[in-house]
């Protein structure tokens, strides 16, 4: 496959971060602009515009309905699955806007990779599952495929517990494992942004742990965006949280201003448990 | 009630565990259990009598010089019906040939293409009416069709009649199965950076196989006991058959002419046949079941 878009990492250039408070000191990797969303007639997104510095964890959090993984579902285009569905406005990866016409949209879901909220590893084998990206742009060489067997399972925390049944079904590993592989799957062909909807919401309390600590060692290598619930976890694992409320960003800030010191009124009743 | 502490006291002993509406509550499940029981048994007896009846009947005269030798003439003895076994068989898998690509690639596109377009509603609405027609027109059909315009029977006018006949019980099933595959699965593959045709091919269909082929065995064994089709179109034959373009003897419809006869060993000769049948569709089913469910785990 030849059509990997020629996306390449610089700064965002026209410097159109509003808060100071949200500067990290790292260049933005996506920026949103005036996106707006439709399924069908329904408006799920009003008018959003974030950015997305590289190399951090954003966590978008808002109460079921508000549009969170809408938006997460549009970094990848995921959406277009579904009949019926429009936008206005547009999404930069790198500066480039990703509905540009130039680009694949399978090229782009191989720079974004997506971790969903239902782990779903396929009938196959461990490894096949994790060379799936690999064979499907027609990767042939053992070693190739060996390598990234091992160093993504390496780094979704999961060789240790698997290598001696990388041929064995995926399907009889347990929940957290599943996850972790759905993980190591997504990052096998070293994507440069990880999308994450609500990767715990379905495992227990200490398989999110791992997960949790996963994040933290993952944004060294790549840019992950965290939709979830649990706000613990947005609080525990993210560097910048965004509070979605009605298909409106409400607020948009670094994670320890949201969730001690918010601007709007409706961030701080929603992070004080006061509703949602 | 009026006192909660005498009611919590005495919770078993006010009857309110023993009221009449839970006894008959636990009555009435009774009942149901015992006949879903019963009626399941008398769905079992038609089933298991037919097979006693074949087994019964059929048993005196099969032996393997039935699979090699032709039909015996009205009022003859011996014989056999090897050639209607091998026309069965040549049938029925030209039947497959024919119906099982169209019908499964169909129900590829109905679902995973345009599962909401025009051509599929329309596709899927031409496939329940068929699944309805009686398998004589089937056989009508194909003698219009093909026999007509061949001007002879042959065996490939009959196994068009089967392909007519099964292509809609294939065609519905898999798109059945294709359904049943999980949105989870589509989603990582195309998260993954895979087009729909990869996804499809690797993904959607080994998880469909086993299904879809559940589906195109009940199609291969209702056309092999299939005789009004055959009868239009393949006719019957007397001798081993040559070529696809002749008249060819099946095991349905040797049943059918035999069983008619005055003759008593034609009679048995039938029951015969019909115990070759029933097994070889037997076999066929638990073969396919077990490569296939093999295959997916």
């Amino acid at each position: 496959m030849s059509e990997e878009p020629q996306i390449v990492v610089r700064p965002e250039a026209d410097g159109a971060v509003e808060d100071e408070g949200q500067r990290t000191g790292r260049p933005d990797l996506i920026t949103v602009r005036d996106f707006n969303f439709f399924y069908g007639r329904k408006q799920a997104l009003q008018e959003i515009s974030l950015d997305i510095p590289e190399h951090q964890v954003t966590a978008f959090i808002g109460p079921s309905g508000c549009g969170k993984t809408t938006l997460l579902r549009n970094f990848n285009r995921m959406n277009e699955l579904i009949d019926g569905v429009s936008y206005t406005g547009d999404i930069k990866l790198a500066g480039r806007s990703i509905f540009d016409p130039g680009i694949e949209v399978i090229a782009l879901r191989r720079l974004v990779g997506m971790v969903f909220q239902k782990s779903n590893p396929f009938a196959k084998s461990i490894y096949e599952n994790v060379v799936y990206s690999m064979r499907i742009a027609g990767v042939r060489g053992r070693k190739v495929l060996d390598d990234t067997v091992e160093r993504s399972l390496h780094a979704a925390a999961l060789w240790d517990e698997v290598k001696d049944r990388l041929h064995e079904s995926a399907l009889g590993l347990s929940g957290g494992q599943m996850q972790r592989l759905c993980i190591a799957r997504a990052i096998a062909n070293r994507p440069k942004v990880l999308l994450m909807d609500e990767p715990c919401s379905a495992l227990d309390p200490i398989a999110t742990m791992r997960i949790e600590e996963l994040i933290n060692e993952l944004k060294r290598e790549y840019t992950i965006v965290i939709v979830t619930h649990n706000m613990q976890q947005a609080s525990r694992c993210s560097d910048l949280t965004g509070f979605f409320y009605l298909g409106s960003l409400i607020e948009f800030d670094r994670t320890k201003k949201i969730f001690t010191n918010p601007r709007e009124k409706r961030t701080e009743d929603y992070v004080t448990g006061r509703f949602g | 009630m009026d006192n909660p502490l005498t009611h919590s006291a005495n919770f078993f002993e006010d009857g309110s565990i023993e009221s009449s509406k839970i006894v008959s509550r636990s009555l009435g499940n009774r009942v149901l259990t015992f006949v879903c029981i019963a009626l399941s048994f008398v769905a079992f007896v038609p089933l298991a009598s037919i097979l006693y009846l074949v087994v019964k009947n059929g048993l005196p005269l099969l032996d393997w010089s039935v699979f090699q030798t032709l039909p015996p003439a009205a009022g003859m003895t011996g014989g056999g019906f090897g050639n209607a076994v091998i026309g069965t068989l040549v049938m029925v898998g030209l039947g497959l040939a024919l119906s099982a690509p169209p019908g499964i690639l169909a129900a590829i596109y109905i679902c995973e293409y345009h599962p909401k377009g025009r051509l599929a509603g329309t596709v899927r609405f031409v496939a329940k009416l068929l699944t309805g027609i009686p398998s004589i027109i089937c056989g009508v059909f194909a003698f219009a069709a093909v026999v007509l315009s061949t001007g002879n029977f042959s065996a490939f006018a009959g196994g068009v009649s089967l392909a007519v006949l099964m292509l809609p019980t294939i065609l519905l099933t898999a798109e059945q199965a294709l359904l049943g595959v999980q949105k989870a699965y589509r989603e990582a593959s195309y998260g993954l950076g895979a087009t729909r045709f990869q996804t499809i091919m690797r993904v959607v269909l080994p998880d469909a196989m086993p299904a879809i082929m559940t589906g195109v065995m009940l199609a291969v064994a209702r056309a092999a006991g299939e005789t009004a089709p055959l009868i239009f179109t393949a006719l019957f034959s007397q001798f081993w058959s040559k070529s696809l373009m002749e008249p060819t003897a099946s095991l349905s419809v040797l049943i059918y002419n035999f069983s008619t006869m005055p003759f008593e060993h034609q009679v048995k000769m039938a029951w015969t046949a019909s115990l070759v049948l029933v097994f070889l569709v037997t076999v066929t089913n638990i073969t396919a079941q077990l490569v296939f469910s093999k295959k997916h785990a």
